[in-house]
């Protein structure tokens, strides 16, 4: 049987497997939670989970896309990167797919199992746990921007209430890059 | 001879990687912590300029918190006095059933996934002190009874966990009990404070509404230039100079507003809104240089420090002479305002019930207070067809409109927005029921946790709001998310960056002054922000 028969017939049970191991990642009280509210509002970091790993899954089927398969890696990616888990924990459940595979479909098998087609499988997850990290490290990015940039309006108002840095408005080009020119200020007058 | 290196086997190392939490019960579950969750510790000086107790400066990422020796002592007393005082604190620390209705209702554990963020286990970390120290049966048996001893680690977590609660009361509504989980917040952010425990982001503002009358310190000069600036602004976009007063006795209506609208965008554009909305009407109103601040981070510390910072609304108001009093978009402001004000400084009998000067309404509903929300003022001139409007400026905007947790669920303001931006917007959609008015999300960070340092804890508890306003994105190309609280058009733009890039944060006001046609105005080219209005991209 092919890898692509294999992996089809064991879909759900692979996904079903794959999802319990990223609830393990989570304390008891809360993979109940995660597992048993359906409501997608109540419960968004269970359906972003359920809905991305599907979805990766059936791209790892299709072969790989990397822009098609990046928006769902980030949808669970950019909650876990806010969560209380070091970078390693945050992008772990790449490599639990690995595992799960093997477990439903390689263990137990025997005579002419395509074993060059699950290297090349596996291959493919290594891809997804390096954008993995790569969105890990751009939504770190996003958040000591959103730190840095509040700072930034917060001391550009002040100077702006002592009349230093003139008549630059929030939105300005200077603004916005958060390149306030230090030499232009001097020429303001005072 | 080299020494021999052992090199670990890949399993070794693999297991090394702890990526499964630990599986304790919470009572044994160390809190850690941890940098981005927390805000910055008070400043001695803006404690002591209130004179609050045990007055210093302190960092809660340090070991030692520099508490008084007697702490345990002070806290303990503290809570006898909040337990004797407040019926509802007893109440509601002994009356919880642990049924887990209000579990997964914060957006605080839908968020973060962390446990002790449900509200039963945030209030459990404060009640097994209580249970320990104040009932027989934790008394006796300890542990046995949920009750466990107010040790160092003990505060440390309840003061970790207090400031993870916006008191957004989202989880009281689902409580078979009724209890508020805000005020279980509330009685124990009032005992840190006892021991000096604020955080640097409340205590500031505080420190600065009391010298200066708003959080932000302003002095009436800043305030009148802010203003200033934006009638400058106002008169390049429509023509028209507005001319506000400041402080001017016998006007008509006080206005009173949160200060972030005078500095930080997007607020200011809301403020140009009003003012805009108010020349316009030609209504005999005036600012307040002095009650400067609707918003009241004393709520966020103690009883007293909010009914301190309170008192200068209806001072002020009784020193102009006006008649009553208008208060801008805020949230926790119109909490303090609606159920607080008028028992702690009231009664206002030197106030008249509110009357609209341009549609002769009686506001009932404020007939107490004596001071009304301005979308319940503005809606009833929409309603009254008393204002021109041409909502197609507004056309570039697909507009959801998020409730403000306090101005929802504190006040049950929920439909006057509404009928505003259906009457300023051509385009308008809700986000999913399970989000809205009563059941809203918080924006994650009010109650003075919108400060920068936290920000993970800020996105974590912005998520389900955020959630919601993505699904509007992709269902109705949904790009300005509409609200009425100060706080919330500060820290969602935040949000939104994280969670939702392309959804702007406005005020019901800013779009209101949109789409105002003014008498005598010019013909706009810009919105409020300079951009281009619709159909006059190329212009």
């Amino acid at each position: 049987m092919s890898l692509e028969n294999l992996l089809s017939e064991k879909r759900s049970a692979i996904l079903s497997r794959w999802y319990d191991t990223i609830l393990e990642t989570y304390p008891a009280e809360t993979a109940v939670y995660l597992r048993s509210q359906e409501n997608r509002f109540a419960n968004p970091v269970g359906h972003s989970i359920t809905h991305g790993i599907e979805a990766i899954f059936d791209d790892l089927m299709r072969g790989l896309d990397v822009e098609r398969v990046s928006p769902f890696l980030d949808t669970i990616i950019r909650i876990r990167a806010v969560q209380d888990m070091t970078p390693s924990q945050a992008v772990s459940f790449i490599f639990s797919l690995k595992k799960v595979i093997r477990e439903e479909i390689a263990l137990d098998a025997q005579g002419d199992f395509p074993w060059q087609d699950l290297l090349a499988l596996e291959s493919a997850i290594d891809v997804l746990a390096v954008l993995s990290f790569d969105i890990f490290v751009k939504c770190r990015e996003k958040l000591y921007d959103l730190k840095a940039n509040e700072m930034r309006k917060m001391t550009f108002r002040l100077l702006q209430r002592v009349n230093t840095v003139g008549d630059e408005k929030e939105g300005s080009p200077e603004f916005a890059t958060g390149d306030i020119d230090n030499d232009k200020q001097k020429e303001v007058p005072q | 001879m080299a020494t021999k290196v052992t090199t670990p086997k890949p399993a070794e190392l693999a297991e090394s990687i702890k990526l499964i939490p630990p599986k304790t019960e919470w009572m044994d579950t160390p809190t850690e912590i941890k940098p981005g969750t927390f805000c910055w510790g008070a400043k001695g000086k803006n404690l002591g300029i209130v004179e609050f107790p045990n007055a210093r400066d302190w960092n809660p990422s340090e070991e030692d918190w520099k508490l008084p020796e007697n702490w345990q002592e002070i806290f303990l007393k503290g809570m006898k006095d909040l337990l004797g005082k407040y019926r509802s604190f007893q109440v509601f620390m002994d009356i919880c059933v642990r049924c887990g209705a209000c579990a997964d209702k914060c957006h605080f554990f839908i968020g973060s996934g962390d446990p002790k963020n449900m509200p039963v286990l945030r209030a459990e970390l404060l009640r097994s002190v209580y249970r320990n120290d104040f009932t027989t049966a934790g008394k006796l048996l300890g542990k046995l009874a949920g009750g466990r001893k107010l040790t160092i680690d003990v505060l440390k977590e309840i003061w970790y966990y207090l400031y993870q609660c916006t008191e957004c009361r989202r989880c009281s509504l689902f409580c078979p009990y009724g209890i508020d989980t805000a005020e279980i917040t509330m009685m124990g952010r009032e005992l840190m404070n006892l021991l000096g425990l604020n955080t640097d982001w409340i205590s500031g503002p505080v420190a600065n509404c009391y010298m200066k009358g708003n959080h932000l310190g302003l002095e009436p000069h800043a305030i009148m230039n802010s203003i200033e600036g934006m009638i400058d602004d106002i008169e390049t976009i429509t023509g028209i100079r507005v001319n506000p007063s400041f402080n001017r006795k016998g006007a008509e209506i006080l206005f009173v507003t949160p200060s972030g609208d005078l500095f930080a965008d997007p607020g200011t554009f809301t403020c140009m809104g009003y003012l805009m909305l108010f020349h316009e009407l030609g209504i005999d109103y005036t600012w307040s240089t002095y009650a400067s601040e609707g918003g009241n981070f004393g709520f966020f510390t103690s009883n007293e420090m909010a009914k301190r910072l309170n008192s200068k609304i209806y001072a002020e108001a009784k020193r102009l002479g006006v008649k009553y009093i208008i208060g801008g978009e805020c949230g926790h402001m119109w909490r303090v305002l609606t159920q607080y004000m008028d028992t702690w400084n009231g009664p206002a009998d030197f106030l008249d019930v509110p009357v609209s000067p341009i549609t002769g309404t009686r506001f009932e509903n404020a007939k107490s207070t004596k001071m009304i929300h301005v979308t319940e003022f503005t809606a009833d001139l929409i309603k009254n067809g008393k204002l021109k409007l041409d909502p197609s400026r507004n056309n570039d905007l697909i507009v959801t409109y998020h409730d403000s947790c306090n101005t929802a669920r504190g006040m049950g303001l929920l439909e006057e927005p509404r009928y505003i931006l259906r009457n300023v917007v051509n385009n308008f959609h809700e986000m999913p029921d399970n989000t809205i008015r009563e059941q809203t999300f918080c924006c994650g960070s009010g109650t003075g946790l919108n400060a920068s340092e936290n920000m993970e804890l800020r996105m974590r508890g912005g998520l389900p709001r955020a959630n919601a306003v993505k699904f509007v994105k992709e269902k109705h190309g949904v790009n300005m998310l509409a609200n009425i609280c100060a706080i919330d058009r500060a820290t969602l733009s935040a949000s939104m960056d994280y969670w939702v890039p392309g959804v702007r944060v406005t005020g019901v006001h800013e779009l209101v002054a949109n789409a105002l046609i003014m008498k005598g105005e010019k013909e706009r080219e810009t919105n409020l922000r300079g951009d281009p209005l619709p159909g006059k991209e190329g212009n």
